[in-house]
């Protein structure tokens, strides 16, 4: 069971959580002026990296706030998590490759 | 009391303190302190059970949580029976009754034994190769053959009477195993006053320690050095000693699973303590020292009862002071087994020891016991073994370094104690996805790269030497605790070294030698070598062909000689041929341990509405909605489902119902941008909604399909009450918050799930405003002042209500919402009030049928998250003028305004008006099209209709609006039947009666 650092409440165990898929996927600020091409995409394409993801995550079982992190889809280990809307400290590229 | 096994002195146990259990029906005598497997050879009892597939006569080969033969039903008293247990790790105590498994009619005469004289057949893959054909044969014949033979125990039939705990535990430094190295560990890890767990699966914490009486530490008798050290870490608080506990489980980050077996040595069952107690424990980090298993060696009739792993003998002789035997032969391919051979020539045994090694190649130990009066054969092997139920000789010959082997000799033996080297217990450390790595000169794999905070010692990172076990476990201990602290010990030698051998040579036909590499599921060393001859070269795959390593033991005595005689197949290094994979458990865990408290009503909670009782009361019939439970209907003496319904249909809309609304998610959205936020999440236009009105509001996700539905009233400018379906509360209010805290956190908006706070009971029918009339306060119920889609806020009985006037039956109605802890009050001064009127309390199904009448649509029952407001029709509830909302833009998307082929909301008429379709039934153009046929869609719902006099239903078909009455197909368990495509209103088409 991961243990992930909630930004607000700190140490805490993954069944607490719900994962959000990928971070940092801003809704357009007009949908309607997007063509079919890359509305779909915003809707259904999604990365699925080997290594460092950024990833949403909601504390739903917690303080019911969303957070982003940044973990390794390899190792499993959080390099990082910050609150909605920073960005990240760390490198979201380089962690080492299991 | 005879034991005549038991030695006249020695061992842990307590003679002062003398138990009988039952083995069989027989009566079996042993003390405090013994296993039931030290207790049994104390009784020279070592036929304990039939192999698996063979039914050969196996006994006790281990003395440990390794061993794969002795697997006894054990009975703690009425509905207490485990199948399967280690006769090696279960307790001995007064009052157990144990019987061994797999034969019929008895251990002794076991009919399946000619499976034995079959084995050429069963050979690896025999149920590949035989079940194949016909295939007819394989429900009827083949699996249920398949599923008598399979399996050794029975399972239990009745409900498990005892308690399980759940425990969470954090710690600095969790240490697994509490050896030399172990116990070494938590000593270092324990002075720097961080918080130490160390867990032993055993009783008694000391592992090797509590076998090897005459071992010296720094000076002093190791049984002291054990005793000062328990008595060390006992006083210190910051350490949790926790002896009969078994790390199973090595999670993601540090999460280890361990299960502690809190009561089953005691004499009674009764008392408060669970059975057993889960631990789930997150450490800083973790030691893990649990030690080694011993390799069997590979050799013809190798598992007749009496022959033990060697160190097991040992054990037996030093910690429980039992005899497997008087005549043991020791056979062996290394050094350790001749301090067996030493400790049982001084207990009183008749030894001979065989060495596969050349004289060369052996250490000072052949002297030591050539010295102490011990026949020592140097260069031997083993080609088989005498005896049946028994072994009575061993059958050795001396080899050449060629493999050439010369003439036979039986040396006469009632106990055989063999080692074929040792392997590193690294289950944990694989566990937790770190890296191994092969050891050519320990013949093993170790641990190499950790993925997590761990670190291992002692044996079982291959370390053997006593005194270097204790200074590699302090180290790791302190270095897990942050403190780089050392200790050198010093101890008496232990003798370490073995020469790697798969499969004993021999002299036989090797085709014809049955050398049993996994004794528990039956595969010999040909059956591997068949497999690899066969074609199957990946170790993962000779591992499920051959099912080796497979068995509940998980192949602990057995991997290490498999993966060597694959290797040597291959003609491979071992290492190219790798491990299979460790996965969890360790050892087997029982079902009650993982469950632990959650069974019964704590197996899946039930969320009860304050009415529930009420309903019960009256007899109600109830369903599961969601992880509610909901009154269905209302059944009068004598009436089944359908009379009740009929009934209950036709009361509300002649006359008047009730109806417990309360599981209605409801959600308050509060705050400036309130309406604003609506309007975005929402496809209805809200800002224009008056106060105390209210609007039928559609939701969709971002993709353009219906997500949840409900009546929204808004109390004032700032604030609205928002209803959602029974089953999709949180997750709306999930969808709501994700929308606000991601994508608009400047909106200020506050929303509050209150679906627990209000009840709601939905009164309904034409007679509904005089029923409540005389109740109400503060608010004019005349249609005029309050009409249809209105809520007002007011008293009834009273409590303060938000009365809604909405209808999901298409009758005057309300739903009157107050505070939950008044609901019952309410609803029972309603219903007393309702009684001239003929009041009528409906459940469900009616609240179904009325609004299918209506052809009101159910989210999850019309929809199924592939539907799209036009589908189901309610593309003018859209706001026209609204730039967004979530999922406008994909309402453009190019296959959402496809001009044909989405499937749309219609109803459908059988033909034959008493008959109702079946919910989920295809529906078809042409029933007489070649199959595959094109399915144009699905009945959603389906009922009779008491109002309507007539079956009806509503239906997804392609293009269905365009189908208006026309004759479609639909299939019934019986073939098509015909019914016409319809508006999907059935009752009152223009919709007058709602607003009476």
């Amino acid at each position: 069971m991961l243990l992930i650092a909630c930004p607000h409440c700190g140490n805490r165990p993954e069944t607490e959580f719900r994962c959000g898929g990928q971070a940092h996927i801003a809704r357009p600020e007009q949908p309607g002026a997007i063509d079919d091409q890359n509305w779909s995409e915003y809707l259904f394409v999604r990365k699925n990296p080997r290594g460092v993801h950024a990833e949403r995550w909601n504390h739903v079982h917690g303080c019911g706030r969303w957070f982003n992190a940044l973990r390794d889809t390899v190792s499993d280990r959080f390099i990082e998590t910050y609150p909605m809307g920073a960005s990240p400290k760390s490198d979201t590229t380089s962690e080492a490759r299991a | 009391m005879a034991q005549p096994f038991r030695l006249s002195r020695g061992g842990r146990i307590d003679r002062s303190r003398p138990i009988v259990f039952e083995f069989n029906g027989k009566p079996v005598h042993g003390y405090q302190g013994d296993t039931v497997a030290s207790a049994l050879i104390a009784n020279g009892i070592h036929l304990v059970g039939r192999s698996f597939k063979y039914h050969r006569p196996r006994g006790i080969l281990s003395h440990g949580p390794d061993e794969p033969s002795a697997l006894l039903s054990v009975d703690r008293g009425p509905g207490r029976v485990d199948p399967n247990n280690r006769a090696s790790v279960v307790e001995a105590r007064a009052g157990l009754r144990t019987a061994s498994q797999n034969h019929w009619p008895s251990l002794e005469y076991d009919i399946g034994a000619v499976n034995d004289l079959l084995s050429p057949v069963f050979v690896a893959g025999f149920y590949y190769k035989t079940f194949m054909w016909p295939r007819k044969f394989w429900d009827k014949v083949y699996e249920p053959f398949i599923r008598a033979a399979a399996g050794l125990g029975k399972a239990p039939v009745e409900a498990d009477p005892d308690r399980y705990a759940n425990r969470h535990a954090h710690c600095d430094v969790l240490i697994v195993g509490a050896g030399p190295a172990g116990l070494a560990a938590a000593l270092a890890a324990a002075k720097t006053g961080k918080r130490v767990i160390l867990a032993d699966e055993g009783p008694e914490p000391g592992g090797s320690l509590l076998h090897d009486p005459k071992a010296e530490i720094d000076g002093r008798l190791a049984s002291e050095w054990l005793a000062e050290t328990l008595a060390d870490l006992d006083a210190r608080e910051n350490v949790i000693l926790l002896p009969r506990t078994t790390v199973f489980g090595y999670y993601n980050h540090n999460h280890v699973a361990m299960t502690e077996r809190v009561t089953d040595h005691l004499p009674s069952t009764a008392g408060q303590a669970p059975r057993e107690r889960l631990w789930q424990v997150r450490a800083g980090e973790v030691v893990l020292a649990g030690g080694a298993h011993e390799r069997p060696l590979v050799f013809a009739d190798n598992d007749r009862p009496g022959i033990l792993l060697a160190e097991s003998v040992r054990v037996f002789l030093n910690r429980y002071g039992v005899a497997p035997g008087h005549r043991l032969v020791v056979a062996t391919s290394g050094a350790s087994a001749y301090q067996v051979a030493l400790d049982a020539k001084s207990a009183g045994l008749d030894v001979t020891l065989v060495d596969l090694r050349l004289e060369a190649d052996c250490g000072p130990e052949v002297a030591r016991l050539r010295g102490a009066g011990v026949e020592v054969l140097t260069g031997h092997t083993v080609v088989g073994s005498k005896g049946r139920k028994r072994v009575s000789g061993l059958i050795v010959a001396p080899v050449e370094s060629s493999g050439r082997c010369g003439a036979r000799r039986v040396i006469a033996c009632d106990c055989v104690g063999m080692s074929g080297g040792w392997t590193p217990a690294v289950h944990l450390f694989s566990q937790s996805r770190g890296k191994l790595r092969y050891d050519d000169g320990l013949d093993a794999f170790v641990p190499n790269v950790s993925a997590q905070a761990e670190r291992s010692a002692g044996a079982a990172k291959g370390t053997y030497d006593l005194a270097d076990c204790l200074t590699e476990g302090f180290a790791a201990g302190a270095a897990a605790a942050g403190s780089s602290e050392t200790h050198t010990f010093g101890a008496s030698a232990t003798l370490t070294g073995f020469q790697p051998v798969r499969v004993m040579p021999t002299d036989a036909d090797p085709k014809k030698v049955r050398a049993f590499v996994d004794y528990q599921n039956d595969v010999t060393a040909k059956d591997i070598k068949l497999a690899v001859r066969e074609g199957f070269q990946s170790i993962e795959h000779v591992k499920r062909y051959t099912t080796t390593g497979m068995a509940t033991d998980q192949g602990k005595t057995s991997n290490m000689n498999a993966l060597g005689i694959v290797a040597g197949q291959l003609d491979k290094a071992l290492p190219a041929v790798g491990t299979t994979t460790f996965r969890p458990p360790y050892t087997p865990v029982t079902f009650g341990a993982l469950v632990g408290p959650a069974r019964h009503a704590l197996f899946d909670p039930i969320r009860t509405t304050p009415i529930h009782g009420w309903a019960e009361a009256q007899g109600a019939t109830f369903e599961n909605v969601a992880l509610w439970r909901r009154a269905w209907y209302f059944p009068k003496a004598g009436e089944d489902l359908h009379a009740a319904v009929a009934r209950e249909c036709k009361a509300v809309r002649e006359g008047v119902g009730i109806f417990d609304a309360s599981t209605l998610g409801k959600i308050e959205v509060v705050g400036p941008d309130a309406a604003e936020f609506m309007n975005r999440m929402y496809v209805n236009p809200w800002a224009k909604l008056a106060n105390g009105r209210c609007r039928y509001g559609l939701m969709l996700k971002e993709d353009g399909y219906i997500l949840d539905d409900g009546v929204v009233a808004r109390v004032s400018d700032e604030c609205f009450h928002v209803t959602t379906t029974t089953g999709g509360a949180a997750r709306v209010l999930a969808h709501m918050e994700d929308y606000l805290q991601t994508e608009w956190p400047d909106l200020q908006v506050f929303l509050t799930s209150t679906t627990e706070q209000w009840a709601v009971i939905a009164l309904q029918g034409p007679k509904a405003r005089q029923v409540i009339a005389p109740l109400v306060e503060g608010i004019d119920l005349s249609p005029e002042a309050f009409p249809h889609m209105a809520m007002r806020t007011g008293t009834i009985c009273g409590v303060p209500t938000r009365l809604f006037r909405v209808s999901f039956t298409g009758e005057l109605g309300f739903e009157i919402n107050v505070p939950s802890d008044h609901a019952l009050a309410v609803w029972e001064a309603i219903f007393s009030a309702g009684q001239p009127h003929g009041i009528t309390p409906y459940g469900t199904e009616t609240m179904h049928v009325l609004r299918a009448e209506k052809g009101y649509i159910i989210v999850g029952q019309e929809t199924d998250g592939t539907v799209t407001p036009d589908d189901v029709g309610m593309a003018g509830m859209i706001a026209k003028t609204k730039v967004d909302f979530v999922g406008k833009r994909s309402l453009a998307r190019p296959d959402v305004v496809a001009t044909t082929g989405r499937k749309q909301l219609v109803g459908l008429m059988t033909e034959d008006p008493k008959l109702v379709l079946d919910e989920g039934a295809q529906i078809v153009l042409d029933p007489n099209q070649p199959i595959p046929m094109r399915m144009l869609g699905h009945v959603t719902s389906s009922y009779w209709s008491p109002n309507c006099d007539r079956s009806i239903a509503l239906a997804l078909v392609a293009d269905g609006r365009a189908l208006m009455g026309k004759t479609l197909h639909i299939t019934t368990p019986d073939g098509f039947t015909r019914a016409t495509v319809s508006e999907p209103v059935f009752f009152d088409t223009k919709g007058e009666r709602v607003n009476a």
